[in-house]
C-alpha cells in the first residue's frame, strides 16, 4: 500500500531530506558516506534522514558487506502525482457537503 | 486494448445516504442545489447540454450531459483544460442511485485520463526534476 499524501508531504517538507531524495532519484544508488560528503550535515544526521525516507517508502536500503546502499523509489510519489487519488478525496468531501445539504432540504 | 484504454483509470466513491433517490436526484440536477454542494454551474438535465462548473479556486470545467435517467443515473463529461498539460484532465462522471434500506446507495464513478499521463509516469529524470520543483513551490505555500 502506498503511503497517504500527508505522510509524503511531511517527509519531503525538510529541505535536506528532499535534497537527499532528489539526488538518489537523479544519480541512482549511493552509500551513506557518499551522500554525507555532499549533504552539508553529519553522517548520523544523513542516516536519520534516510531512516525517515525509508519509513515513508521513498527509499530502499541494500546491505553489502559493511556498507549500506540507498536507492530512491520514485513510484512511492504516485499518490501525489496521480489524479485519481486527488479526485477521490475531492469527491469524499463533496459527498459530505451533499449530505449536509440533504438534511436541510425539505422532502 | 488500445493506448487510450490502457491509460484510462477511474475513481469510485460509494455511500449509503439516508434520503430517498428522488431527493438526491434534485440535489444532483437543480443548478441552485448543485451549487451548494459541488460548484457554480449552468446545468440542465438534457442530453447534449453543454455547461460549465466553476470552482472556488477560479478554474472552470467544461462539461456535457451524456445520459439522464431520472432518479436513477446521470452522466456528464468533466474536462479540465490548463496551460500546463500536467493539470489537464479528460473524464466522465457517472452518478447512479439505487434504493437501499429505506435510503439510497449513491455511487460516483469518474473515469478518464490525463493526456500526458504516460509521460508523467515515465519517471525520466527531467520529469522528476520538474515534479520536485513543483512540490517545492507547493510546500513553500503551505504554512
Amino acid at each position: 500500500m502506498p503511503n497517504p499524501p500527508d505522510i509524503l508531504f511531511k517527509t519531503l517538507a525538510d529541505p535536506t531530506r528532499r535534497a537527499i531524495f532528489e539526488r538518489l532519484c537523479l544519480e541512482g544508488e549511493q552509500t551513506v558516506g557518499a551522500l554525507t560528503a555532499r549533504a552539508g550535515v553529519s553522517q548520523p544526521a544523513v542516516s536519520k534522514h534516510l531512516g525517515v525516507l525509508k519509513q515513508a517508502g521513498l527509499v530502499l536500503d541494500r546491505h553489502e558487506g559493511r556498507q549500506t546502499h540507498y536507492s530512491a523509489r520514485p513510484g512511492a510519489l504516485a499518490p501525489l502525482t496521480d489524479w485519481t487519488t486527488r479526485m477521490a478525496s475531492f469527491w469524499e468531501s463533496r459527498f459530505d457537503t451533499l449530505e449536509d445539504l440533504l438534511k436541510r432540504m425539505d422532502q | 486494448m488500445n493506448a487510450i484504454a490502457a491509460e484510462t483509470r477511474s475513481v469510485v466513491i460509494e455511500r449509503e445516504i439516508a434520503h430517498p433517490p428522488e431527493k438526491i436526484w434534485r440535489a444532483l440536477t437543480q443548478p441552485h442545489l448543485i451549487e451548494e454542494w459541488l460548484m457554480k454551474n449552468d446545468f440542465d438535465p438534457v442530453v447534449g447540454h453543454r455547461f460549465n462548473l466553476r470552482g472556488e479556486w477560479g478554474g472552470t470545467l467544461d462539461c456535457e450531459v451524456l445520459a439522464v435517467e431520472a432518479n436513477r443515473m446521470l452522466s456528464y463529461s468533466w474536462n479540465f483544460v490548463h496551460d500546463d498539460p500536467a493539470f489537464n484532465l479528460e473524464s466522465v462522471v457517472t452518478f447512479t442511485l439505487v434504493p437501499a434500506n429505506g435510503g439510497t446507495l449513491l455511487r460516483m464513478e469518474q473515469s478518464g485520463f490525463r493526456p500526458d499521463q504516460k509521460q508523467a509516469s515515465g519517471g525520466a529524470a527531467a520529469g522528476w526534476r520538474g515534479f520536485l520543483a513543483k512540490l517545492e513551490q507547493t510546500l513553500s505555500h503551505m504554512g
